[in-house]
């Protein structure tokens, strides 16, 4: 597979580590009533798709930066790279 | 559909033409006591001993495809018990232990072959991480031995004992473990399932399940719907899609994992080595061909198949191990979907829904959990209580901390 780095261009996928989906950004509130819950949920369970899957994908061997792939996971397809600091700071994670 | 050697030799003379179907191929009734979806390992075994150890012969067994098309009859057939925690240990003896009475039980040769299993240490803390799994091996009424470089010399003389990187400084040999033909495995539990009564329908894709008022009555099927007493989902790398259809996410990724097979050889390996420094594994088919293999590839996929960096890192792991492995020539590669789990142990489980059951998370190492994984389900499915050995592969024990985590990897599926 070939990662469209935005701002690297086209990288080898074995530069990269995988750590899986990105809805991992969304960690839930700490101090919310149903915390233990919310991070249950957060931790271990996943949607698995067939078919597109946003996820999280560190260039370990490159600028180490973290990307946000959005790939179809019967085909290989990627269909999206976006920066994953964007894409936090479009969900309102980080300053 | 019964064998003799008198009925080969005729058929042999007779042009093979008076050989039947070794399982009927029936169409759905309206109504089962239990209705299995996927025909994979798990799934026939289940059937087979809830017939035979429990007397439920009203059984289904619905798959999408075809018998044995799965991880089934992809795997590169390695059984073994060599887990270290409480948890594992004793459900992966059974499993063995049915193992080594399968073929007189089930009347079919599987080609059972226990020819030992070594893994190779490199480095003082592998060899200390080996005395303590041989121990708990042991505890748990399996076998270990360590070896130390001379042992594992005498055995296999011609690996690369002198690796820059990886040296060999011994190797954890467990005697008992060794390979199984994994078609066998399947079509040998299909046979024994379907001359106890139980249908098998292959070409019928579950597509949803009846759920009214928190209770399962049967799924709907791509031939219509099937109603059921109780519905037991066992479809491995598919769990997460199956599941998803009665609402519900699970602890579960799905990644693929390859395998290759070599052009046939005259005998030189005659067990199983692995190299887990390396990521490399292998054992030598009845058929002469090496059977080899590596790490999963690492993303979530659905593809049966995949990526080059696996193939060169599996590679370059057997030619650092068997240097004469050079010019072998790879006659086939290709992948299944593995049913990763968040510790990289399985579920053998209900589920919140009455009447639904969960089998999956087998990751890579579930074809020599079948005869116990089968064993088990059958007993949670017949009595409402989980078998003794599978107290711990419950859906909720992350919720609970009751987490199984052989490798401490903790909640990160690629990397069990
Ligand atoms: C390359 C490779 C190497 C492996 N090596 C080993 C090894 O050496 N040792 C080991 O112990 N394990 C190994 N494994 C793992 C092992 O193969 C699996 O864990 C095990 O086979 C899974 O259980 P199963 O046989 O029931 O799965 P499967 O055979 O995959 O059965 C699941 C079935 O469910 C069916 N299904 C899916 N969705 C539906 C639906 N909606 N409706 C109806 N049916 C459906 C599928 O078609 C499939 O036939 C390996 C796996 C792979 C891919």
């Amino acid at each position: 597979m070939i990662i469209n780095h935005p701002i690297l261009g086209p990288r080898d996928a074995q530069e990269f580590t995988y750590l899986g989906d990105a809805a991992l950004i969304d960690r839930p509130d700490w101090q919310a009533d149903n915390a233990a819950e919310g991070f249950h949920d957060y931790l271990y369970l996943r949607d698995n798709p067939a078919g597109e899957h946003r996820e999280l994908w560190f260039h370990e061997q490159g600028d180490r930066s973290w990307l946000v792939l959005t790939r179809n996971t019967v085909t290989h397809d990627i269909l999206n790279v976006e920066l994953a600091r964007d894409v936090a700071r479009a969900r309102g994670r980080s300053k | 559909m019964r064998y003799s050697g008198l009925k080969v030799i005729k058929e042999a003379l007779t042009g093979h033409k008076g050989w039947k179907p070794t399982w009927h191929n029936p169409e759905p009734k309206a109504k089962y006591d239990v209705v299995i979806i996927g025909g994979g390992g798990h799934g026939l075994a289940t059937a087979y001993y809830l017939a035979k150890n429990h007397g439920i012969t009203n059984i289904a067994v619905v798959e999408k495809g075809w018998i044995g098309g799965g991880n089934v009859g992809r795997n590169t057939t390695i059984v073994r018990s060599n887990y270290l925690l409480d948890g594992n240990g004793p459900f992966y003896e059974l499993s063995l232990k049915l193992w080594e009475g399968l073929e007189q039980d089930f009347n079919y040769n599987a080609m059972v072959s226990q020819r030992g299993i070594l893994n190779l240490v490199h480095s003082d803390a592998q060899r200390d991480a080996a005395r303590r799994r041989g121990n708990a091996m042991i505890l748990n009424g399996s076998d270990a031995e360590l070896l130390d470089v001379s042992g594992v010399r005498a055995m296999y003389p011609f690996l690369n004992f002198d690796n820059a990187r990886f040296p060999i400084k011994g190797g954890l040999l467990h005697r008992r473990g060794g390979t199984v033909r994994h078609d066998a495995v399947a079509w040998g539990y299909a046979r024994g399932a379907d001359m106890l009564g139980v249908d098998i329908i292959q070409n019928c894709e579950v597509t949803g399940f009846r759920i009214e008022n928190g209770t399962c009555l049967g799924v709907e099927t791509s031939k219509g719907f099937i109603g059921a007493g109780k519905v037991a989902s066992c479809v491995a790398g598919s769990s997460s899609r199956v599941m998803e259809k009665a609402g519900m996410r699970l602890p579960i990724e799905s990644h693929v994992l390859q395998a290759f097979v070599s052009e046939g050889l005259k005998p030189v390996l005659d067990g199983v080595i692995t190299f887990g420094a390396g990521h490399f594994y292998c054992s030598q088919s009845d058929k002469g061909g090496l059977v080899f293999g590596g790490d999963i590839d690492g993303y979530n996929s659905y593809a049966q198949r995949g990526n080059l960096p696996v193939v060169e890192d599996v590679v370059e792991g057997g030619m650092a191990l068997i240097p004469a492995l050079g010019r072998v020539r790879v006659l086939r590669s290709w992948g299944g979907v593995m049913d990763m789990s968040m510790d990289g142990s399985p579920f053998i489980d209900k589920t919140h829904i009455d009447g639904l059951y969960f089998n999956g998370g087998w990751c890579y190492g579930g074809f020599k959990a079948t005869p116990a994984s089968g064993w088990c389900y059958a007993h949670l499915l017949a009595t409402g209580q989980p078998h003794d050995v599978a107290t711990a592969f419950r859906l909720d024990r992350f919720r609970q901390g009751g987490m199984i985590d052989e490798k401490g990897q903790g909640a990160q599926p690629n990397l069990h």
